[in-house]
């Protein structure tokens, strides 16, 4: 192979992704004055930024003036448990509304207040109204409008790239080798910086709200580089996704449903949340049904009905219903909203979830119950960045969006999301624009580390025989679902941590048929690379945190354990090519951010704490 | 369940041909799930483009059985017990492999459009607009790119216009930002010398093939079609505009800059 014959581009910095945080990391980028290019597997606007549907959290105080970013931080690291990078917590509510706002200079139509301002909603474990949102479809309103803008901006897109390794000079980034999917060639970036924006891993589970995309790319490149991952134990699932029919097994169901008067059943007909109340939220919530239908009618002396507990709780209670033989035909539980309110209002109030319901599963929901059971939705871990920068260990390469780590702790709140994706778009941007003034000589790439990169993709098509990647890609996705569940125990994480040992020897010998030119089977057998490495991750560090702290529940250490608050699970890539799993001690929390944090809301409101900050 | 019957187009820009598959269908699935069944079980290399799976992101764009539709929305139920389903790629875009087809063209249009351009802000630093003045360009905003649009319209199907026409997607995209209430520009010129909104005779059938719903022609094309008679037939507007001294703006940017930047008003 003559690597010098190789198609090859030039870029001050690569960004690797073209979501929402991606594509807000390249315009920065290419305001900051660098020659700025983008990969992205799938075609511009297609990534799952166009799933989200709540909105976006910023403190703007459209809708209740009383909000502002000292509420916003202390409600998101209530909601991750305290393990959220307080510093993350903290540029994140403070620059989320400036983001949001500029999106509208940028030809983004949200949904309006009265007054003609952004409107705000309401959503779990956000005190105020906070949501900027456009109805149930604020992820596309997103991605289009970051789209039109930045395709004015001088940035190259390279659309439908996939990225296959970072190359290094030294220590240093000094760019990335791909292909395309359309040609089956190859193809090199010269870039001293690169940006990650590549999402999470969730198709390594079986019911997910992931595409085929999400396969933990960006994680593993970074692993190979030389980064580390932090928190990856922590995976949140989504209560409610639909479980029939196949075609959209694992796709959200709001929470919206509960929110408008929908509860959950088992097959019996047993309204079954009220056997599942933890102590801590026992004060807060109906502990009969009669209360609840109080609540439902609007008495504002009632307690919420148990069917509104955090999504950790409701998932894990759906998951014990459905073990103990009480689901749902097709593998979950009734969500019934049709016996609860009349037609009419179901549709006004839910007019996705109608018409998702009614055209896929012609289930009418104003007549019959959903199925539902709990789908993985997002990976509150990532890679480890610099709060400031976003700078992974590695010089040269930042992460940004879902594959990073640290704002959200060990649970993320709704509506966090894609305010994380644009306030880290833009630090990411800048952190790279400072990493290039200060860097002195270009990298220089390696023609031997290009080569074997490239031989790593084509062995799998070259080889004589294999595996079926498909049927390997099903064994993870089993695996995964057994063993990483939202309920883990020692037993069955160590059995995940042999059967990938396992499969990982199967996966070795993957072989994809046919030709390189858009060939699903070779693109799933490249994906299956790096979801089998992500997945090694997320089982090893679920198995070394002994306690049960947001999205992680281990029923042999049941509850939060004060010892833990004080460690990351850290994850390196060793010389032998085997993961290190590691504890490493937090840094002590900033004395006023932590006043913020624990304060009382009606001492944060008065101004008696965090009047200074 | 029984098992369908499967014509698949297979090929590429050098040429194809139908293959016929034969797999078993479960209940509820849709055209995409069994073309992922065949891709596992028989044809690892079969080409096909999808992503989100519930209708969001407009990927999985094809024709089956001659019908634009996307293949993660189309359920199997809708067809006969006996009949087979025939899946090829968009026709009016050239095919790349298998059920993948080029697309770009679409994107060069896009950028052909004159981005958003924000008035100024009010003194409280805010943007005001009403919720009743967005709810029409919150309609065209609905639009997933999914370009059934594109490739049903026989502007750009069957009379190859594509270097005249940008089409349905693009009409409803500079009638968004024509609509907005706080666009500061004027594409008004372009609709008619560079976009060609003459050329669409309102047959409507993208409005039919849109799987959101979007009024593409009678919300959209029709208005846009109208601002451009205004503009440059209506005899009435021109001595309302010489009357009152207004110019009206008949120049593209283009034209303007190869004046050297001035605009050549009422021509």
């Amino acid at each position: 192979m003559d690597v010098s014959e190789l198609q090859t581009f030039e870029h001050d910095v690569l960004v690797i992704g073209a979501g929402g945080a991606g594509l807000r990391a390249a315009i920065q980028c290419s305001a900051r004055g660098l020659n700025t290019g983008v990969i992205s597997k799938s075609l511009l606007g297609k990534a799952h930024t166009v799933m989200a549907e709540g909105g976006m959290a910023a403190a703007l105080g459209n809708v209740d003036s009383r909000d502002n970013w000292k509420v916003h931080f202390r409600d998101t690291m209530r909601g991750g448990k305290f393990l959220n990078v307080w510093r993350m917590a903290e540029l994140h509510a403070k620059q989320a509304p400036a983001r949001v706002r500029e999106l509208e200079e940028w030809g983004a139509v949200f949904d309006r207040t009265k007054d003609g301002l952004i409107s705000q909603r309401n959503f779990g474990g956000h005190r105020y109204p906070r949501l900027a949102h456009v109805g149930d479809r604020t992820g596309l309103e997103l991605i289009r409008s970051l789209q039109d803008h930045g395709i004015h901006q001088g940035i190259h897109f390279h659309m439908e790239c996939t990225a296959l390794g970072l190359l290094k000079d030294g220590d240093r980034i000094a760019g990335v080798v791909g292909y395309w999917r359309e040609t089956g060639r190859f193809v090199v970036f010269k870039a001293p910086a690169v940006i990650l924006a590549t999402g999470g891993a969730g198709k390594a589970w079986r019911v997910t709200s992931n595409s085929w995309e999400y396969s933990g790319d960006g994680l593993a490149l970074a692993l190979h580089a030389g980064a580390e991952l932090m928190d990856v134990e922590f995976t949140q699932f989504h209560p409610t996704g639909m479980v029939w029919p196949p075609s959209v097994r694992g796709t959200l169901v709001t929470e919206g449903v509960r929110g408008d008067g929908g509860i959950l059943k088992n097959k019996d007909g047993d309204r079954f949340m009220f056997k599942y109340i933890p102590a801590k939220f026992a004060a807060e919530t109906a502990d009969t049904v009669e209360e609840a239908e109080r609540w439902l009618e609007g008495d504002k002396k009632a307690r919420r009905p148990p069917e509104l507990l955090t999504r950790d709780e409701v998932a894990r209670s759906i998951t014990a219903e459905i073990k103990a033989g009480r689901g749902s035909p097709h593998g979950g539980v009734f969500l019934d909203i049709a016996s609860r309110r009349p037609a009419d209002f179901i549709k006004r109030k839910l007019p996705s979830m109608y018409h998702q319901f009614k055209e896929l599963a012609e289930v009418d929901i104003t007549k019959e119950p959903m199925e539902v059971g709990p789908t993985l939705h997002y990976f509150m871990g990532g890679i480890r960045v610099d709060a400031e920068s976003q700078m992974t260990k590695v010089p040269g390469l930042f992460a940004c969006g879902e594959c990073g780590a640290g704002l959200h702790g060990a649970n993320r709140l709704g509506g966090n999301s894609l305010s994380d994706l644009i306030v880290f778009g833009k630090l990411a941007g800048d952190g790279a624009a400072e990493y290039i003034k200060g860097m002195g000589n270009s990298p220089t790439t390696d023609a031997g580390q290009i080569e074997s990169i490239i031989r790593g993709a084509t062995d799998l098509l070259n080889r004589e025989s294999g595996e079926n990647p498909y049927v390997l890609m099903d064994e993870l996705q089993d695996l995964m679902s057994r063993c990483v569940g939202i309920v883990r125990t020692g037993e069955e994480l160590q059995e995940g941590v042999d059967e990938l040992e396992k499969l990982s020897k199967k996966v070795a010998k993957v072989k994809a048929h046919g030709a390189s030119q858009y060939n699903p089977g070779w693109h799933t057998a490249i994906d299956l690379q790096s979801l089998l490495m992500v997945s090694q991750a997320v089982t090893r560090a679920a198995l070394m945190r002994e306690e049960s702290r947001g999205a992680h529940t281990r029923n042999d250490f049941p509850g939060e354990r004060d010892e833990w608050l004080k460690y990351n699970v850290v994850i390196r890539k060793a010389a032998d090519g085997t993961l290190d799993v590691e504890k490493v001690e937090r840094p002590p929390a900033p004395a006023n951010l932590s006043e913020i944090a624990n304060a009382k809301i009606e001492d944060l409101e008065s101004g008696k704490v965090g009047k200074d900050a | 369940m029984a098992k369908r019957t499967f014509r698949i187009w297979r090929g590429d820009v050098k040429g194809g041909d139908f293959e016929e598959f034969q797999e078993e269908v479960s209940e509820g699935m849709v055209v995409l799930d069994m073309i992922h069944r065949i891709q596992a079980k028989q044809a690892t290399d079969l080409a096909v483009r999808w992503n989100c799976k519930a209708g969001k992101c407009g990927s999985c764009s094809v024709e089956i059985n001659g019908k634009p539709r996307l293949a993660c929305m189309t359920r199997m139920n809708i067809f006969g017990p006996d009949e087979t389903i025939t899946v090829q790629p968009l026709k009016t875009f050239p095919v790349i492999k298998d059920l993948v087809c080029d697309v770009s063209w679409n994107y060069k249009q896009n950028r052909r459009i004159r981005p958003f351009k924000p008035k100024p802000k009010g003194e409280d630093g805010q943007h005001r607009m009403y919720q009743d003045d967005v709810d029409r360009v919150q309609e065209f905003r609905k639009c997933i790119e999914c370009y059934l649009c594109q490739t049903v319209c026989h502007i750009l199907r069957d009379r190859d216009k594509q270097d005249e026409f940008i089409g349905p997607r693009f009409m409803i995209r500079v009638a968004g930002l024509e609509m907005n209430p706080l666009d500061d520009d004027d594409r008004v010129p372009e609709l008619k010398k560079e976009y060609g909104s003459g050329m669409c005779n309102i047959t409507r059938c993208c409005t039919e093939v849109c799987p959101e719903h979007i009024g593409i022609t009678d919300n959209g094309i029709i208005p846009m079609k109208e601002r451009v008679v205004d503009r440059f037939y209506d005899p009435v507007v021109w001595i309302t505009s010489k009357l009152t001294g207004k110019p009206l703006k008949r120049t593209t940017k283009a034209e303007d800059d190869a004046a050297g930047g001035k605009t050549r008003d009422d021509r």
